[in-house]
């Protein structure tokens, strides 16, 4: 089996070659005979010979990568359904649930990794019909693609004439295949908004709206079985909400003087040495992955801020709010930093000296000229790092707390948005459960309030924004 | 009011302006000196931490191995190897250096001191050089993490025993082994060597780099070629209309929509709507393409805008047409700008866990993994789970990773930066 696919695979890659090559020598062919029949006046040949193999190329290929990935996005799920009305008919089971577990056990089984053992008998006799099923899907594809591609050979082979504009053509398909893949943004857009959005409204048909948004208590648990200590579960979002805006608050106190003031005076005060030393200094803390900041957090900065804190009287919890809050601002300072000594710079030098001629010390001119004409765009900067501060997760993950605390302390421990969305689907849980389920309607809510963010920050930044010249 | 008073207040006004102007320079400098200083702590303090993993204590005995137990031609047998008790056989090597030792605790605690994985030490031996057997070797076997622990004195000796990982008899065992120089630290090859383990001093990160890089593939193979095409679209040919403008916005906002909300959209659609399989590179680096995407076309679209128009107009003027003109001539002269980006996006990629977190690729992996759909996990998802578990050896270990990972991604943005500086063109 092994064997043939990797055929295949080759044979794929091969057969738009072949057709090429044909391609190729037909046009020669074609433009030799004429040249010898036609001596008077020769044809002229209308697009170059290696368009008229790229035509047929491609004609082979495309329908053929088509089916392949259709194949790939559906036989899954087909084999699958196929599986849970065989299995259902053997063990008279109808429960989508326990038929799912099923279906995963035999795949393990069939896969090697389940010993035979642990699948229920009923479910065992399905193996066969399994196998024969991958079987049959796999020829079915073999079969179709290799089909579909002998037609494009022979669709294609029909069109080649010297006459035939065939750069006409293959630039036509170039244009499409580059039109498609713009369109894959709009697609994630689309896919992003629709998954959460379909998830989101089934979570919303167990837990109201208004208790999602409005509710204080947060305790996602929910009992499997009946009787099961841990209770009701509980789905309302302000601690979190709260949370999460009081670790992104702390971040900023932190990231927006430093990277604002580093900004400043790196584009009007430094020297080109020391610009040339802090600038990639602060790019490579934006180079640092989210885990790293987590771990140092977790491991550096909280212990150190419980010492400490204990020294002068603080009682600081280990998962304080603080310390994810402070090291989340650290991630933001290059961020803050360099969108605003982008936009520092796109101020023009001659309001600089416009202001000095005016007898104003660099102080001044930049607080009372150069920072009001960047305005906008640092307040844009300034919301763009929310946003990001807001939709952070390792760092709060490990950071941060998991129960959900609805407190004003910065010193206790707070949960965010995204840690809830990490807990609530890291580890084996079912789909359906309102407990997964609410990971999408935080993530709505998370993919809502940054989107509101980009697009006011855009928004300021357009309107508000000086035209010099 | 005199010409004197004026002067006075003028001058005191002017000192003031200018104690302004330094506080405001001071201020500027502070906030770049701090910077820099976490920079160094962050980068200082996890170097420090690392150092301890990158070795390790080995024991070095020597080990009789009969031919009753294997013979030299069963070695490329897989069923007959295993069936041998190496395990067994370290373990009692060790206890046979104290023969006062009898009790069966004491016994116990003299296996112990060795790591759950030296008996695999003994049978990659055997399985190098099969000649061995029926003779005596000396073998370096790995030690616990534990006696590691204390003989990197990061165990305090001082402590009670009941406070103590390391019993006070133990300690009289590793202070023998010692004096009678039994003990040496080497490199810690394994961490390179090695899958992911429970024990500490097992753990590698092999089986997350192999995952890093087939993840990588498949996010370079979607996005490079997606992301050049939907670039070269947008610059070159889509008229100026509402859908480019939708698709420009479009792309805008996805650079900046939450990583982890890309890992809800993978979990939803390419799991439970697809059926692809969970905690496979395939997946995740369908995710990380699809958040490299819009790095990697605003990086293109920078680098084609770069072309000068002059390069368009002379290549239509000698009658190629737009699609030639940009294949031939726009394109080449793009592609270091192009790669550049490419390199940084798929930097940025590398370093991402949460999005990895959701479609289940943070599984406990020893086996490395073969194949895109193969289950696996990747560096970062590794120093996460590493940094989760509570064992002290793990913490050295979690920074070692961190210090590979950010190697890895420090040699990538160099390998960008070198492209840049290569290839980069003034016109």
């Amino acid at each position: 089996m092994e064997l043939i696919g990797l055929m295949f695979l080759a044979l794929i890659f091969l057969m738009p070659l072949g057709a090429n090559i044909y391609g190729r020598t037909r046009i020669r062919k074609l433009m030799i005979t004429s040249a010898q029949t036609q001596s008077e006046e020769s044809v002229k040949q209308h697009s170059l010979t290696a368009f008229h193999g790229l035509f047929m190329s491609m004609y082979v290929l495309l329908p053929a990568l088509v089916i392949i990935l259709c194949w790939l996005a559906f036989a899954p799920m087909v084999i699958s359904s196929l599986l849970v009305s065989e299995i259902s008919r053997l063990t008279g089971e109808t429960d989508p649930r326990l038929l799912s577990i099923f279906v995963s056990k035999l795949e393990a089984l069939y896969e090697g990794v389940l010993k035979a053992e642990f699948v229920e008998p009923e479910v065992r006799q399905a193996l066969g019909y399994y196998g024969a099923l991958i079987i049959r899907a796999n020829i079915f594809l073999y079969v179709v693609t290799i089909a579909t591609a002998i037609a494009g050979f022979v669709i294609s082979a029909r069109h080649i004439s010297p006459r035939f504009a065939a750069r006409d053509k293959v630039e036509v398909i170039i244009k499409r295949l580059m039109q498609l893949a713009s369109g894959v943004a709009i697609l994630t857009t689309i896919g992003i908004i629709l998954s959460l959005a379909f998830e989101a409204s089934r979570f919303f048909d167990v837990i109201p709206i208004r208790e999602f948004l409005f509710g204080t208590h947060w305790s996602p648990q929910i009992a499997i079985r009946e009787g099961q200590a841990g209770g009701s579960g509980a789905f309302g979002a302000i601690p979190l909400f709260a949370g999460t805006l009081m670790i992104t608050f702390i971040a900023m106190l932190l990231a927006v003087p430093i990277g604002l003031m580093s900004a400043v005076y790196l584009s009007e005060y430094a020297s080109k040495r020391l610009r040339n030393i802090a600038k990639p200094a602060i790019e490579l803390l934006a180079g640092i992955p989210t885990v790293v900041y987590g771990f140092f957090a977790a491991l550096f900065v909280a212990p150190f801020l419980r010492n400490n804190g204990s020294v002068i009287g603080l009682e600081l919890s280990s998962e304080s709010a603080l310390a994810a809050g402070l090291v989340m601002g650290i991630m933001i300072i290059p961020f803050i930093s360099s969108l605003s000594d982008d936009v520092i710079n796109s101020v023009p030098q001659n309001l600089r000296d416009g202001a000095s001629a005016l007898g104003a010390t660099q102080a001044e001119t930049i607080t009372q000229v150069i920072l009001p004409a960047a305005l906008p765009g640092i307040v844009s900067a300034i919301l763009l790092a929310i946003s990001r501060a807001i939709g952070e997760t390792m760092i709060v993950v490990m950071a941060a707390g998991v129960a959900a605390n609805l407190t004003a302390n910065p010193f206790e421990s707070v949960t965010t948005v995204t840690v809830q969305i990490v807990m609530l689907l890291v580890g084996d849980q079912e789909f359906d459960s309102a407990k997964t389920l609410a990971a999408f309607a935080l993530g709505l809510v998370l993919f809502f309030v940054t989107l509101m963010l980009n697009i006011l920050a855009l928004y300021i930044v357009r309107k508000y924004k000086e035209q010099y010249d | 009011m005199t010409d004197q008073a004026t002067q006075t207040a003028q001058s005191k006004h002017l000192k003031k302006r200018y104690r302004a102007e330094k506080r405001f320079k001071f201020f500027g400098l502070a906030a770049i000196c701090s910077a820099a200083g976490i920079l160094l702590v962050l980068l200082g303090g996890l170097t420090q931490m690392s150092i301890p993993a990158f070795t390790h204590h080995y024991v070095t005995l020597d080990i009789a191995i009969p031919e009753t137990i294997i013979q030299a031609e069963q070695v490329t047998d897989l069923a007959a190897m295993r069936k041998v008790n190496w395990r067994g056989m370290v373990r009692q090597s060790l206890r046979n250096e104290f023969p006062e030792v009898t009790d069966r605790r004491g016994k116990r605690a003299i296996g112990n001191l060795l790591s759950g994985g030296a008996g695999d030490a003994l049978r990659d031996k055997v399985l190098i050089d099969p000649t061995i057997i029926g003779s005596t070797v000396a073998v370096a076997l790995p030690l616990s993490d534990d006696v590691d622990l204390l003989l990197k004195d990061l165990i305090d000796r001082s402590l009670p025993e009941e406070n103590r990982v390391i019993s006070d008899r133990e300690l009289t065992f590793i202070d023998h082994l010692e004096a009678a120089d039994r003990i040496d630290r080497r490199i810690a090859w394994f961490l390179f060597t090695s899958g992911d383990s429970r024990e500490a001093e097992m753990a590698g990160l092999r089986s997350a780099a192999v995952g890093t890089l087939l993840t990588m593939l498949v996010t370079l193979l979607f996005s490079f070629p997606l992301g050049v095409m939907a670039a070269i679209y947008l610059e070159e040919i889509a008229p100026k209309n509402r859908l480019t403008d939708l698709i420009e916005v479009n792309i805008n906002n996805l650079a900046a929509v939450p990583s982890i909300v890309f890992g809800l959209l993978g979990l939803a659609v390419f799991i439970n709507f697809f059926h692809l399989p969970r905690s496979a590179p395939l997946v995740g680096g369908m995710v990380l393409a699809l958040m490299t995407l819009p790095t990697i076309i605003i990086a293109t679209r920078a680098a084609l805008a770069a072309v000068p128009p002059s390069i368009r107009e002379a290549a239509l003027g000698v009658g190629a047409s737009p699609i030639q003109v940009i294949f031939h001539h726009v394109l080449p002269l793009a592609m270091p700008g192009i790669l550049t980006g490419t390199i940084i996006g798929l930097a940025q990629a590398a370093g991402e866990t949460a999005p990895l977190l959701m479609i289940g690729m943070m599984a406990f992996i020893v086996d490395t993994p073969m194949w895109i759909d193969d289950k696996a996990t990747v560096l970062p998802a590794q120093i996460y789970m590493w940094a989760n578990n509570p064992e002290r050896a793990f913490q050295a270990k979690t920074a070692a990773g961190i210090i590979c990972l950010m190697v890895f991604l420090l040699l990538m943005n160099a390998l960008a930066i070198y492209l840049r500086k290569k290839y980069e063109k003034r016109w």
